[in-house]
């Protein structure tokens, strides 16, 4: 008996040391991906413009994923509350284009209003975060959920007058802003621009995306950096050395909150249109499973797990739309399949929380 | 409907504690005032029919909450076995009531069946039940889809002649008819069996509470247990079931507009009374008493011996059966099933009429249900007509009630944790 229990831990010691520091999650997916791009090759789908529809989509959401890791550091668990952040991007935008910017300047101005109302807004989502310690998760989701509502009723009523936005009659902002209008779809992919082959590059969403994430990198190197990072992993370990961890779980948020919307901007410019009004809903649910699935649990993140991750996920899901419509015609599968593993991946993650019975 | 003079901490902490409540009531009263458009008939036609289609579903998170899992998001999985049920029935165009108890059986072994796996998983992820329930919700209804836009069709064959599915005979289609039940359907099978009009209704419901009322009181006085007895409830609850029997009598003598509000379906409100007592009843035996302990502490139940694990799959699964048996009496009503949307939402709207009631994560009972699924449906009716009259647009009322319904749960359940984390802080210092 002894002997069959003694192989057993064998093999796990042994699957662990095979995959490294790799967790299971990433691996399945990691094969998934890899199984789908195998299927795909041979249903006769263009590999480039698999792989360049995956490098865009991961430098598109991938500041939005980012957002996660200062959040999950500081133990507030994973950003619910992203949609914040989101609707802060999504005001500077929309003044900005108000002002009448375009291109660079557009960009600019958007992020110069998102980023201090992503700051306050943030300020206050820390401190309820800390009123509400043990249910943040849930409790972010539903403030998430409020402000987009709220918000609904701001783009309805919000006294703006320039014709790129509004509806034809009536009064209020169109549901979604086509980006052309101020000459600033895609302004960021486009530029530096080139291609391998057939895969296109887009080298200025790349170097964004690329430089923010330097930036949290370096910042979880800092001095404050560590110690947001230290009140995550031991709390009162934290307290007891002289650390005010309720200060650094708000200061966590708040960056966690600014990267949110200037996610939402790079992502916006992206996609060629800003989605006002219930598009930023559930936008929270997939830059969660995309850390998760980076290899992140509820209470650790590496930026490394938001490179990885993103890749992961955007591919998978880049992959499995052609491919599942080339193999089930008449269907859609892939819709389904995000749904599944985006929330599969974070009941995953909530099952390992550890935390005492009460 | 709260005990005022149980409160001896004044009247900032009452008002905190209910604050939900009476924002909806101001809000309700405050569209009657601004909103000349809704006419009495109409507006209590929409309600009744609201609440009965409603209240069975409001009435299925309670358990849970008493076992202490929270508010049970989850029942949407219920929702969606009770969908699967009336799907099948409407494939094998059966119908009427025989029809009805077959969904209700399907249902049961359905949902008995997704209940004890969420269950499974509430005890993985102790403490986090709320979120895990909302998210095994989306993954579930991933699930829902496959089977319905994938299986059916591509696995189980299936005639792409039958109304149900889609042209192309793969998946069911978007909406689904469920025919009406004189024509051998599913649609108003419950509600036909009998009715009656809405003042009759009010006037036996009203009389009812009064005997029940009295009754209590007096039984309370005889066995020794006056000091359950409140003097101030007891006259504040038989004046206002004097006041409505007084309304209906009116109503029926003047022929006023309350008599043109639509009928009332006597089966569907006997099933929702027959689930309040059930929830009653449940509590008092040895399984209720255990849901009980389980819920004030787990350790300390764990402790006298109940199996904490098993009792709360238990809770789980009563729940997501009686979500699943809702959700039939829903769309038995409204009479066309949304395939894909009518029950995204339950869980939301159900969560958020139990906290207007004045319930919280820890504590719920069958007057929350009924109150909150009653004060939510009224201001889901008002907010288009105050959007509309104040606004010149019924779409800002719409998003101002999704803002109600998503604030509602975040402000009771974030005043709820706060007050706990406020309450430990002062015991550890």
């Amino acid at each position: 008996m002894s002997e069959i229990n003694g192989n057993g831990n064998n093999l796990l010691q042994n699957s662990r040391s095979l995959f490294g520091n790799i967790g299971l999650p990433t691996a399945i997916i990691a094969a998934f991906w890899f199984f789908t791009l195998v299927v795909g090759h041979f249903v006769g789908i263009s590999m480039s413009t698999l792989v360049s529809d995956t490098i865009k989509r991961a430098g598109m959401n991938g500041i939005l994923v980012l957002a996660m890791v200062p959040a999950i550091q500081s133990g507030t668990g994973p950003n619910f509350a992203l949609p914040i952040g989101i609707v802060c991007g999504l005001f500077g935008l929309v003044c900005s284009i108000e002002m009448d910017m375009t291109g660079m300047a557009w960009l600019l101005v958007s992020f110069a209003i998102a980023i201090p109302l992503a700051a306050f807004a943030g300020f206050i989502y820390g401190k309820l975060m800390n009123a509400v310690k043990g249910s943040e998760m849930t409790i972010a989701t539903y403030t998430g959920f409020s402000i987009v509502a709220l918000m609904c009723l701001a783009w309805l009523m919000i006294p703006f007058k320039n014709p790129k936005m509004g509806w034809f009659i009536g009064t209020g902002l169109r549901e979604t802003i086509q980006l052309d209008a101020v000459g600033a779809a895609q302004i960021l992919n486009n530029f530096l621009q080139f291609r391998i082959g057939k895969v296109i590059i887009p080298t200025g969403l790349l170097l964004t995306f690329g430089f923010f994430s330097t930036l949290v990198w370096l910042f979880f190197r800092s001095k404050s950096g560590i110690a947001i990072s230290a009140g995550g992993i031991n709390p009162k370990f934290a307290q007891a050395a002289g650390l005010d961890i309720d200060r650094n779980r708000v200061f966590a948020n708040v960056i966690s909150t600014i990267l949110g919307a200037i996610g939402i901007i790079v992502y916006s410019q992206s996609y060629g249109y800003a989605q006002l009004y219930t598009a930023p809903l559930m936008m929270a649910f997939p830059a969660v499973a995309a850390v998760l699935i980076g290899g992140a649990t509820a209470s650790r993140a590496k930026v490394s797990h938001v490179i990885v991750g993103v890749v992961l996920f955007q591919g998978l899901l880049t992959t499995a739309l052609p491919v599942a419509n080339e193999v089930f015609v008449g269907t859609d599968l892939s819709e389904i399949m995000r749904m599944i593993i985006q929330n599969g991946i974070i009941l995953y993650a909530l099952t390992q929380v550890k935390r005492g019975v009460q | 409907m709260e005990d005022i003079h149980n409160n001896s901490q004044g009247i900032g902490s009452w008002l905190l504690e209910n604050i939900v409540t009476i924002i909806f009531i101001a809000f309700t009263l405050f569209g009657f005032m601004v909103s000349s458009g809704v006419s009495v008939g109409y507006f209590f036609s929409e309600l009744s029919s609201r609440v009965f289609r409603n209240s069975f579903l409001v009435l299925s998170l309670i358990i849970p909450v008493l076992a202490g899992l929270g508010l049970n998001f989850g029942i949407v999985i219920g929702a969606m076995s009770g969908q699967v049920a009336i799907a099948i029935a409407r494939y094998f165009e059966m119908g009427g009531l025989s029809g009805l108890s077959f969904c209700f059986a399907v249902a049961l072994i359905a949902a008995a069946l997704c209940g004890y796996f969420t269950g499974k998983l509430y005890n993985k992820t102790r403490g986090q039940e709320m979120i895990a329930s909302l998210i095994v919700g989306y993954f579930a209804n991933g699930i829902y889809q496959f089977l319905f836009l994938f299986v059916v069709g591509v696995v189980i064959a299936v005639p792409a002649t039958h109304p149900m599915i889609k042209p192309d005979g793969i998946g069911i289609r978007m909406t689904v008819d469920l025919v009406p039940v004189k024509q051998g359907g599913l649609k108003y099978a419950l509600d036909n069996i009998y009715q009656i009009p809405f003042v009759h209704a009010l006037l036996i419901l009203s009389v009812a509470i009064l005997l029940l009322l009295i009754v209590r009181f007096y039984l309370n006085k005889r066995t020794g247990h006056a000091y359950r007895n409140s003097m101030f409830s007891f006259f504040a609850n038989s004046t206002l079931c004097i006041a409505l029997a007084g309304v209906a009598v009116h109503a029926m003598v003047t022929k006023s507009e309350l008599m043109i509000v639509r009928k009332v379906p006597v089966v569907t409100a006997l099933l929702v009374i027959g689930l309040c007592i059930f929830t009653v009843l449940i509590m008092k035996t040895k399984l209720g008493q255990d849901f009980r302990s389980v819920g004030q502490s787990q350790h300390t139940a764990e402790v006298s011996g109940i199996n904490v694990d098993k009792t709360r799959i238990i809770a789980t699964m009563i729940s997501t059966v009686l979500a699943a048996w809702g959700q039939i009496i829903y769309l038995q009503n409204m009479g066309t099933l949304n395939t894909y949307n009518a029950h995204t939402q339950i869980g939301m709207f159900s969560v958020a009429a139990l906290l207007v009631g004045g319930a919280s994560t820890s504590k719920a009972s069958i007057t929350h249900a009924i109150f909150g699924t009653i004060l939510f449906n009224a201001m889901f009716i008002m907010s288009p007509e105050i959007g509309q009259s104040l606004f010149g647009q019924a779409i800002l009322g719409e998003y101002f009630r999704t803002f109600m319904v998503y604030g509602v749960i975040g402000v009771a359940l974030g005043l709820h944790v706060w007050k706990a984390n406020k309450k430990n802080r002062i015991i550890v210092e």
